[in-house]
């Protein structure tokens, strides 16, 4: 500071803005650094606590046996696994042909004129509301439509539906993506050797569009193992082996909420595990996404 | 449908049978029916949920939305839904109160270079994971570690502040505070993801200039980069709205369920979601109608904010396209 007798009188107060300025740009800077910590720390917070309480519990029994009756120990959810299992694949054999085949015709044919243009339009339109619909307008939905209608009652399979609903915008938004990145001139060749269109589309643009495809599936299985809101009131729960897809079905997501809210150890216990394992599962089906996602983009 | 077969007609010349020829002009048909179907799901479910609610809405009519009793004991069924709907209101507002800011700065933190672009790309997909995260898990967290870990927070709310209508009531452990709380953290991946993306969409050329013309980061950020992304930020928060105001199972857990309209923060309440979260397994006869009713005003307003949010955004990305 001892060269501050050379500034010119009329410089002075613009240094010393400068300095302000500096010591703004540190705060903020220093503020959003705080911001992003912030955000970040419930994610370890709440992962922390999942796998201090959850993985204490795990043992073979835990996938193998039925959860105990109020006041026993023991036990574990193996019936609430196989419920995830049947109810998530329900849901992604009801929503994958729908999706894909809605995705081939949002990339594929929605070109051809102004007309399809526009129906492909207001359909990406409601896609991405449907993104937006909260689980539990889906779960209504079913219970509404099959559930007190008699159709499927509380259901395997009315969950499945709800689910469905719930994935089908992943879906379709993953297909349509990868559909758009296979280069036009693999279709041109096949389409030059007389192929026709779904020929093309089944047998060189889907193949080659799959990894993509895959990517999203999975991402939407991921978003369906861990929904609750959906199946509380369409798969309902049940403390049994699941028998008939027309019966209610237990599931690991509604077992956490059903026992995080009982007095009983044991079944706080359960909780605990269920939710480790379904944070495992989905965090696995994340990072490979991530990954495989990241390659495609490399290629 | 006949320009869509441009490619057939030209390959067409060759030999191709007519069967060949009409499967694939089914097979076009097919994908065109499903995705319009898909298309007007979301109008088959408002029909489906307005079908259910009509009983209750002939019986009720408008006072179901300014009528605060909720009643199910048969012979004497009563029900208003204006406690939840305060409630949902209160609650995705605190959270967005909460997340708005932080989710912001978090965007600004990601979108400037105040880290190299690795670990950058780390911490994007940490928030990200966020989302990923079930509702139902942060709703245990939320009852075996978040709720004890405020007790002794409102209780100093309470004695300090009490004289604040917000804080007038002795904490209970479960309410709208840790409600509020982990919705928040529940909207944040989505906010951020979204501010971030519409800061990053921006053109380089509005920062180099704002910089070339002698403005510190700091004000680029501020009177450049933030007034042209608004709209995406807007949207984001939007998008944020919705999903807070459908979040069903982590804010049952924690908000304590009562239907009652109170204005401190730390009593229990309820939101429309948990309502039918709590009731439609048990419900029975109009009962149903009822809480269909609150499905069909919970959906219609998820709707309205999620359509906003989507025009917000698109109109940002015509403007940078």
């Amino acid at each position: 500071m001892t060269t501050t007798t050379t500034v010119h009188p009329q410089v002075q107060p613009l240094l010393k803005r400068l300095q302000f300025r500096t010591l703004f740009g540190w705060v903020m800077t220093g503020l959003v650094s705080l911001c992003a910590l912030l955000t970040l720390m419930p994610l370890f917070a709440v992962l922390g606590f999942v796998l201090v309480r959850g993985i204490s519990r795990f043992s073979l029994d835990l996938f193998t046996k039925l959860p105990p009756p109020p006041g026993l120990s023991g036990g574990g959810f193996g019936n609430a696994l196989i419920g995830t299992l049947i109810v998530v694949l329900l849901g992604t054999l009801i929503s994958v042909p729908f999706g894909v085949l809605t995705a081939v015709y949002l990339s594929e044919f929605s070109n051809a004129d102004a007309r399809q243009k526009e129906i492909a339009r207001w359909v990406r339109f409601g896609i991405n509301v449907l993104a937006g619909v909260p689980s539990i307008i889906a779960g209504v939905f079913a219970y509404g439509l099959l559930v007190t209608t008699g159709i499927f009652g509380y259901s395997a399979m009315a969950a499945g539906v709800a689910l469905a609903v719930l994935m089908l915008p992943t879906v379709i938004r993953t297909a349509d993506e990868a559909l758009k990145i296979v280069p036009q001139d693999v279709r041109w060749a096949s389409v030059g050797l007389g192929a026709s269109n779904y020929y093309t589309i089944f047998r060189v643009v889907l193949p080659a569009a799959l990894p993509g495809i895959l990517t999203g599936v999975i991402l939407a299985m991921a978003r369906a193992v861990g929904d609750t809101a959906a199946l509380i009131f369409t798969a309902l729960f049940s403390t049994f082996w699941p028998r008939s897809l027309l019966e209610p079905i237990a599931t690991l997501s509604v077992l956490v909420y059903n026992f995080a809210t009982v007095p009983y150890k044991p079944q706080q216990e359960l909780a605990w595990a269920a939710s480790f394992f379904l944070v495992m599962l989905i965090l696995i089906a994340s990072v490979a996404s991530r990954l495989v996602i990241r390659r495609q983009v490399k290629r | 449908m006949t320009a869509a077969n441009t490619p057939t007609t030209l390959a067409g010349q060759r030999s191709r049978s007519p069967r060949e020829r009409l499967l694939d002009r089914l097979f076009i048909r097919l994908t065109l029916v499903l995705a319009v179907c898909t298309g007007v799901l979301l109008a088959f479910i408002v029909l489906v949920i307005a079908w259910r609610s009509l009983p209750a809405f002939q019986q009720f009519g408008l006072s179901f939305i300014t009528h605060s009793a909720w009643n199910p004991v048969p012979g004497r069924e009563d029900f208003g839904v204006l406690p939840m709907l305060y409630g949902t209101l209160v609650s995705s507002f605190i959270a967005l109160l909460i997340a708005v800011p932080l989710g912001l700065g978090t965007a600004i933190f990601l979108s400037e270079d105040f880290l190299p672009p690795q670990p950058r790309m780390v911490i994007s997909f940490l928030v990200e994971l966020l989302a990923a995260i079930p509702s139902v898990v942060y709703g245990l967290w939320g009852i075996f570690v978040l709720i004890p870990l405020l007790q002794p927070v409102g209780q100093w709310l309470h004695t300090h502040l009490g004289w604040i209508p917000l804080f007038s009531t002795e904490p209970v452990g479960p309410g709208m505070l840790p409600a509020s709380l982990v919705l928040a953290i529940m909207v944040l991946p989505i906010l951020t993801a979204i501010a971030k993306d519409s800061l990053e969409a921006l053109p380089p050329e509005l920062r180099q200039a704002s910089v070339g013309l002698g403005a510190t980061r700091w004000w680029t950020i501020f009177r450049v980069l933030i007034p042209a992304a608004i709209s995406g930020i807007i949207g984001g928060a939007m998008l944020g709205l919705g999903r807070a105001l459908g979040e069903t199972m982590a804010v049952t857990m924690l908000i304590g369920n009562a239907n009652q309209l109170n204005i401190s923060l730390l009593a229990p309440a309820n939101t429309i979601a948990s309502l039918l979260a709590n009731q439609f397994p048990e419900a029975r006869g109009i009962q149903v109608s009822a809480l269909m009713y609150a499905a069909l005003l919970l959906m219609l307003m998820t709707l309205l904010v999620n359509i906003l949010a989507e025009v917000i955004i698109n109109r940002l990305k015509a403007k940078y396209e």
